[in-house]
This record gives structure tokens, sequence and C-alpha cells, in this order.
């Protein structure tokens, strides 16, 4: 009987304002994410949890290869070394060292992972102020890439050389002014000041460091090309200087990371898949400044990237659930999914695209999406227009692959199951979600506060 | 619950209040339950017809029927 019936949807009224923009955005137009990579949403709850993070194999190595692609086809020598801080799920690592991307690190816990991970010595960049003594002696006796970040570091990379009687392999990392807002000057050495062509004389007349590179990381989610185009240039510039006082040739110019994702930023007037840059624009600007720059053909350093969030952003999707449909005094729509702020850090940051994951009509309500945490700051997306779900209904939320699997917060509930769809649709957990034990296990309560009585 | 005397309901799922001049839309299973409660129908008769016609649950129905007559208020589409 039921089969001839129709399907409900929840009754709804919406007052229609002429000529009055909407905040909450234009009408719905597009489709329910059903499956990722082949693999039905709903299945992968089934055997795998609510929430759940989904991580696209073929996403990663396709934004990479169209990435490599960009800077190859106009630079001759480019390296990809993968910034372990956006995600150093170590399955998410070794599909970026599988395509032939070093690691950069900056901690001794990353360092420490990527050697795990099998990446060689010589191939881990190390950046970063915190370096601690058994840090850097691990890194040079495994000839990695230490990335200079202040005078306290060089002269400890000085006394460790002597020591150990062995010649680390260093850069510096210039911050400069680039024309973009805000400019950072708290990590390495300043370029318009003088203070990075002081280091690297120190470095050069001290004999005992071997200078190999030279490092800028101007910014994240950096929207015009050009503001790496003056970086390359000023990198360039060093080159030059150290080469004709020298006479010593810099192996590499490492550009950091920063460039932007298709995510739309708080506030901004357009949606981040019109405005982000693609690759190639970023490509072309680093590419021509470092070409027409005063270094000599036969010295054309090694491009080094460290893309971070434009690689993998996309391959990460947060699957969840509707937990309660409530309507707030205002009139508007509350919809409560089980994703919070604590499996979400990038909800800070950005207004994160939310997508049914079962079929909806036309019809929307002026929506707040709020997270399960008990905690008012738990808000998804403040001002949304969107389809009528239903408790149990499910969502996805897309390009969360930068920075939430490693700025989580252990915070109310606990981390749930990872998993990678690898290139034949098949899901893997890459990641066990928590157990109490996970957490409880480090935690040691004193004899005499053992016994309660309540 | 009654609905106001000059309020218009088009089959297609729009109402036009003439004292405001404000319009709103409907969907579906709005459009029927303020077309019965026009009719002077009460939450028994809208249920079951709703119901019949459509695939849910009593449970299900009033929850969104009281969400739905929240909405009708605020908008003072109601007498009293
Ligand atoms: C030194 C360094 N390199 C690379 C990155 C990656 O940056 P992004 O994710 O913006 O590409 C960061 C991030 O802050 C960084 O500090």
């Amino acid at each position: 009987m039921s089969e001839k019936k129709l399907p409900f949807e929840r009754p709804i009224i919406k007052k229609l304002n002429v000529n009055v923009p909407n905040k909450f955005g234009l009408k719905t137009e597009y489709d329910p994410i059903t499956s990722i990579d082949g693999v039905m949403v709903k299945d992968l709850i089934k055997e795998f949890g609510s929430p759940l993070y989904v991580i696209s194999e073929r996403t990663i190595r396709d934004t990479y290869r169209e990435a490599k692609r960009a800077f190859s086809t106009r630079y001759p020598k480019v390296q990809f070394a993968w910034s372990y801080k956006t995600n150093y799920m170590n399955a998410v690592c070794n599909v970026f060292h599988q395509e032939g991307s070093w690691a950069e690190v900056v901690s001794g816990f990353e360092y420490d992972k990527a050697i795990a991970n099998g990446v060689q010595g010589q191939h881990i960049i190390f950046n970063g102020p915190d370096k601690t003594e058994k840090d850097l002696e691990k890194a040079i006796k495994n000839g990695s890439l230490i990335h200079i970040d202040h005078f306290d570091e060089l002269y400890t990379i000085a006394e460790l050389a002597e020591k150990m009687e062995q010649k680390p392999k260093v850069s510096i990392r210039v911050n400069m002014d680039t024309g973009i807002y805000p400019m950072w000057t708290r990590f390495g050495f300043n370029y318009e000041n003088g203070e990075a062509w002081e280091a690297l004389n120190r470095i050069l007349l001290n004999k005992k460091l071997e200078l190999v590179g030279l490092h800028a990381h101007i910014g994240t989610y950096i929207m015009v090309p050009w503001a790496y185009g003056l970086a390359a240039k000023k990198l360039a510039d060093l080159a030059v200087g150290v080469q004709t006082k020298f006479n010593h040739t810099i192996k590499y110019i490492d550009l950091g990371g920063g460039f932007a994702s298709k995510n739309t930023l708080k506030g901004a007037f357009s949606p981040g898949t019109d405005t982000c840059p693609t690759f190639d624009a970023y490509a072309e600007a680093i590419s021509t400044a470092i070409i027409s720059s005063a270094i000599l053909p036969d010295h054309m350093p090694i491009l080094i990237l460290e893309t971070g969030r434009a690689l993998i952003d996309d391959a990460g999707s947060l699957l969840g659930s509707v937990i309660a449909i409530k309507r707030l005094a205002d009139g508007r729509r509350s919809l409560v999914i089980d994703i919070g702020v604590n499996l979400l850090f990038t909800s800070f940051w950005y207004e994160h695209k939310v997508t049914p994951a079962q079929p909806f009509t036309h019809y929307t309500e002026d929506s707040v999406i709020y997270g399960p945490l008990c905690m008012n700051i738990d808000v998804i997306r403040e001002n949304i227009s969107f389809p009528l779900l239903n408790k149990g209904e499910h969502v996805v939320i897309s390009r969360i692959g930068a920075y939430n699997m490693t700025q989580w917060m252990q915070f109310i509930t606990l981390r749930p199951n990872i998993v990678m769809i690898d290139m034949d649709g098949k899901p893997h957990v890459i990641r066990k979600a928590e157990q109490n034990e996970s957490l409880t296990s480090h935690e040691i309560t004193p004899d005499y506060l053992k016994k309660i009585n309540v | 619950m009654k609905i106001k005397k000059n309020i218009a309901i088009s089959d297609n799922g729009f109402i036009f209040d003439s004292n405001t001049g404000d319009t709103y839309s409907l969907n579906p299973v709005g459009t029927e339950i303020l077309l019965l409660l026009k009719e002077g129908k009460q939450l028994p008769e809208i249920q079951k017809a709703i119901l019949e016609k459509y695939d849910s649950d009593n449970a299900t129905f009033e929850k969104a029927y009281l969400d739905f007559i929240s909405m009708i208020r605020q908008y003072h589409l109601t007498e009293e």
C-alpha cells in the first residue's frame, strides 16, 4: 500500500523578499553527493560509522599530477615536498611520496614520522622555529636539509657541526615584503633590513656549514600569484649575491606553500571555486621570475614547493548525519549534525560546502548548521539556504583534506575512523576510531583519588 | 486555529496577504495543509488526509505539523 504513496517532505513556508538581497545565498542548484569515487555514502557510513573522514586517493594523485605538470612544463627542475602538518596521516604522506614528493616537517615528531614512512634523510626538509638539539643532531647525521629560522639556531648548528665533525646542509628561511597582508615576519631572517644577507655571510664565512638553498613561505591562502613572483625574485637576488661574493652556487630555491584552495573564506564575496588561481598561474609567476633573474643558466637552482592545502583539500570529505531539526526563536531552521568544530577546525576560516547525501527537492529553508557539542562555538555554517533534511539523513562536507586531520581537537567526543578509497574504489581504514581507552590510557589517577562515594 | 480571511492561497504554492502585501511560497505538503486549515479543518482530519496520501507516520507528521504551525503564527497568517 505504502508503495503508492508520495514521499513525505516536511511542510515549509518561506517569506519572499522582493528586491532584498538574501544573506542566505542563492537557491540550491546543485545535486546531492550520493557517492565518493563510486562508493555510496550510505554504505560508507553503514560500514565505518558516522561521522567519517573519507580521503580519495585518486583525487590526491590527480591534483598532484596537475600541479607537477603546471610547474615542470615551465621550469626544468621542480621538486615538491609534502607539508606534513597539512595532513600527516601516513597513508596520505605515502601517496605523495609514491608520486615523488619529498617531506617537509616542522617538528621532531613530524621528522620521525617521515623517517618511519621510509623517506631518505636527504629528502627531508626540516623547517620551523623549534628544533631541539636532539632533532638537529639526527637531521645532521641523516644529511637532511635544515632550514634555519633564527641566529640562535644558526649558532647551535655550528656548534653541533664541530662536535659531530660533520658538515650540516642548511638553508635560511627568508621573510620579506611581497605586497601581501599580513606580512609574516616572525619566521626566518628579514630580506629588506639586510638580516638575511647577514645570516648568509655568517654561514659562508663560518665554513662549517654547507649552504644549499634559500627558503621563503610568504603566508597561506595567497590569492595573488604575483606575490610569489616577487618572493622568487628576492631569493634569486640573494643567490646572485652569494655567487658573486663567495663564488658559491645555491642548489635550490624553496618557495614554501600557501597556494589557495577552492574553499570559500568566511566573508568572501565570491565562492572560492571562482576565485582560486590555477596551478598554472602560480607556476607562470614563479618560473618567469627565476628564469628572468640574473642567475646564470648553468646555475639555475632546483625549484622546491611545499604546497599543502591546494594539494589535499579537495581529496578529503567529512560524512555525517542529522541528529535533530529544530526551529530557532527567530524562525530560522536549526540543523544539528554529528560533525562538530572539534572535527572540522577549518570551519573557523571557511564557509564549507555542505551537501545532502540523498536526493532532495528544490525547496530550501534559511538554516544554521550546528555541530553536536554542547558549546556555543560549535557552528558549522552560520547562514545557509539548505534543502529539507530529516533526522538520520546524511550530509557530505567537501574539501576538508587540509589541516583538519592534524589540527582536530580532542574535545567532548572521540575522533572517528578515517578511510581512504583506493584507485579501484576500495575503502581502507587508515586511522581507527578512537576508544575511551585511547585517551584514558594516558591518564593517571592518584591512588587517594580512586575511591569516591557519589 | 483559523487562517485569516484576507489570505489568498494558490494551488501552486503561493500565498498573498492582501493586508500587508507580503508574499510567501510553500512546498506541496505545506500548500495542502494550509488549504485544509483554510477550509477550517483541524489536526486529526489534516493528519488523516496527509498520511493517506504521503508516506509518513504519526510522530513524524506531528513534529513537522507543529513546526509548520509555529511559522504560520510567526508570519501572522492566523486569526487570534
Ligand atoms: C614552512 C611551511 N611550508 C609549507 C606550508 C604549507 O602551506 P599551505 O598549506 O598554505 O600550502 C606551511 C604552512 O603553514 C609552512 O609553514
